[in-house]
């Protein structure tokens, strides 16, 4: 933890950029086990969503739903049926449907952009929402039943309608899960002390801490952390801290049937995914990236990271987040200095007053 | 979603489709101008938002904001009029300085999810989390704001009153302007990239809510300092909302539209006629309160316009990925060595 004046005096270095161990920047004594983390391939997973279902049991995580109408929380976007992280959804499975004309997919590049099809409606591809909102109205699907039912001018454009030798489709999917940022926003902003670094690099919430503040959400670059409205606490992945302790690895690890998550020290993960980005480069498939990899980004890099074949926004990853905190001594100085004009003002209103 | 009860979470709930879409036509184009990429040129993931809109309950924020804004500057006024003798300005920024901090407490502390654990903000203090910094401004100040009320009510010990008065006016422009930290430090990109206007922002609110108060409260003998205070606030709010808002650029759309527009409009129109009316009227009792209501009026729907631009902002996926796509391609430019781990040269945004 920084000191007081150190926060408040310009350049602390555990605000932002390079830190090769954020354990012992948080107070830990030098001993610590080294820092562990998760490498997600997403090339090698099929979407079947055992993480979601492993975490959900072992953490012991509450359904996500809230009422009938949002029974098995039915997107209407793609077969992803949970739609995002929060408070009660540690792991992600992103599921995106990826329709282009026919032709442009044949190699491992890819049209920048989707473009729609020609004639019609425009499909729905990763760059349009679901009409209407969170949830699909499956009857307004109908070819006949669009009847001003779906929202957002997409009419009777359901994937069906259209033939299907028009289009080349390709299906990507990632399993997201909270970063473990090196430098985590959540856990700088949280104003009790919940939110901590464990001895394994890895950013926790204290339950019986937590006052629901609320403070964590909008600070997460990610957008991975949320309150859970039936207990008021914020929630999030632990990368299994209880098991960690026991020298488990996490339940999704565990589970992932084809490896896509796997889960290590943070170095050899590193080396690990290096090496694999090499060897799909080397097989042609120049879409493939790292993201959250590099030590020297916004969050300084991720204690959880992925390979992605195609642009982070496409899996609803932001491309270049950076923590909010990396100009927090910049804000706090203009408010002291605001605040100092502010009195100022207040005292010169008096000046040669008239009574 | 998450699993956010739509009833229980209003704002959350409240995500506007519009914006959430590409938008092809900008109404807009004047602003967005420094901005290379048009807005059109985004990709998502089916349009969700990418990060969290803030949990934090509306009015109970906004109003937070507003009142510490008003407690803060009000008790800077009261000190003041104590030291040149104006009674009734004293008296009125000693009452709004105090109803201001215990207003906004309960507010703050009914924002929270777990009320009952108001205290644990008192367990720690982290320079690196505002609202840590802002719990151990407040208490103090309300701690000294009441008690100064108080001496004014019930006219008993009237020096210890002088003291922690000057002692709450000492703590009161900090507590005025940390609530823009609190909403720049996070990763709501119209907040964030609004982090050197909106201290400015909010302590010129601050100071047309506390000198409306001493318009409203304080009688024309005394009020003069209170309307200059309030006429320069106001002006200067004025003056640097559209500074924001111009370099927001392509952000500031969120206050083009929905309530956030209506909000900042009605802000606008009080502003202007307060201060006006405050200038020219501020001797006669009656027209001198409804200027300092206006006033105080605008500064409140201030809060709560940044409020819903805030929300808006952070459920729109282009507000992320345009900006962060734009910042990528210009790093990727100045260096001229392509960071192909995260972007292959060949997908450069556009
Ligand atoms: S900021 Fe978000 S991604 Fe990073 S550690 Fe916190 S919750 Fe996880």
């Amino acid at each position: 933890m920084t000191n007081v004046f150190e926060a408040f005096s310009g350049e602390t270095p555990s605000l932002s950029g390079l830190l090769p161990d954020p354990t012992t920047d948080a107070g830990w004594s030098g001993d610590h086990p080294k820092r562990v983390g998760f490498f997600t391939d997403t090339s090698v997973c099929i979407g079947c969503k055992a993480c979601e279902v492993a975490c959900k049991e072992w953490n012991l995580v509450p359904d996500d739903g809230t009422d009938a109408s949002d029974l098995y929380r039915l997107t209407g976007m793609s077969y992803d049926n949970t739609g995002d992280l929060g408070a009660s959804t540690w792991r992600h499975v992103a599921f995106i449907e990826d329709v282009r004309p026919h032709g442009t997919a044949t190699t491992g590049h890819m049209p920048s952009g989707l473009p729609a099809i020609t004639g019609g409606a425009p499909t729905r591809d990763a760059a349009t929402p679901p009409p209407g909102g969170g949830t699909v109205d499956l009857l307004a699907l109908l070819p006949d039943g669009a009847s001003g039912a779906t929202g957002g001018g997409i009419v009777g454009a359901h994937g069906q309608q259209t033939p299907d030798d028009e289009r080349d489709v390709r299906w990507l999917m990632a399993s997201d899960v909270c970063k473990h940022c090196t430098h985590a926003g959540c856990l700088d902003n949280c104003p009790t002390g919940a939110l901590f670094r464990t001895e394994f690099g890895t950013v926790v919430v204290q339950d019986d801490i937590c006052n629901g503040c609320g403070y964590c959400v909008p600070s997460c670059p990610y957008g991975v952390i949320d309150v859970r409205e039936s207990d008021g606490g914020a929630h999030k992945c632990t990368l299994c801290y209880d098991r960690l302790g026991e020298g488990l690895e996490p339940a999704c690890a565990k589970a992932c049937p084809t490896n896509s998550i796997q889960f290590g020290d943070l170095d050899e993960l590193q080396a690990a995914a290096d090496a694999r980005l090499a060897e799909l480069h080397g097989r042609g498939v120049e879409e493939a990236r790292l993201y959250g990899r590099d030590p020297d980004d916004g969050v300084g890099g991720d204690g959880a990271f992925f390979l992605l074949l195609d642009e982070p926004e496409v899996y609803g990853l932001p491309p270049d987040p950076i923590v909010t905190t990396r100009d927090l001594p910049e804000m706090w100085r203009n408010a002291a200095l605001t605040a100092v004009g502010l009195g100022a003002a207040v005292v010169a209103a008096f000046w040669r007053g008239r009574k | 979603m998450s699993d956010a009860n739509p009833a229980e979470m209003p704002e959350r709930a409240r995500i506007d489709h519009d914006q959430v879409k590409p938008r092809r036509d900008s109404r807009r184009r004047g602003r967005g101008e420094e901005l290379q990429v048009p807005e059109a040129e985004f990709r998502s993931y089916y349009g969700r938002p990418i990060i969290k809109a803030p949990v934090w309950k509306n009015p109970d924020v906004p109003l937070y904001l507003f009142l510490g804004g008003l407690a803060g500057s009000s008790s800077v006024l009261a000190a003041m009029a104590r030291a040149t003798d104006r009674p009734t300005l004293r008296r009125a920024g000693r009452l709004a300085a105090a109803g201001g901090a215990v207003g906004g407490t309960v507010f703050l502390v009914h924002d929270l999810h777990r009320p009952a654990r108001f205290l644990h903000m008192l367990r720690v203090l982290k320079p690196t989390s505002p609202l840590s910094v802002g719990t151990w401004i407040l208490s103090p100040f309300a701690t000294f704001a009441a008690a100064t009320a108080a001496t004014e009510l019930t006219g008993w010990f009237r020096r210890t009153g002088d003291v922690t008065g000057v002692a709450a006016a000492a703590i009161g422009p900090a507590l005025a302007t940390y609530t823009a930290v609190l909403f720049s430090n996070t990763a709501v990109p119209v907040w964030h990239e609004a982090h050197r206007h909106m201290p400015i922002l909010f302590g010129a609110s601050a100071a047309a809510a506390g000198g409306g108060a001493g318009l409203v409260f304080a009688s024309v003998r005394d009020n003069e300092p209170a309307a200059r205070l309030a006429i320069a606030g106001a002006a200067v709010e004025l003056a640097i909302d559209e500074k924001m808002q111009h370099d927001l650029g392509m952000l500031s759309d969120v206050y083009d539209k929905g309530r956030a527009r209506t909000l900042m409009r009605a802000s606008k129109t009080c502003l202007v006629a307060g201060a006006l009316g405050a200038l020219v009227g501020r001797r006669r009792r009656w027209s001198a309160a409804l200027s300092g209501l206006a006033l105080m009026a605008g500064s409140a729907l201030t809060r709560f316009g940044v409020f819903d631009a805030g929300i808006a902002s952070a459920n729109d996926p282009a507000h992320i990925v345009v900006p962060q796509r734009e910042r990528l391609r210009q790093r990727q430019e100045t260096t001229n060595t392509p960071s192909d781990r995260t972007t292959p040269s060949d997908r450069a945004f556009a």
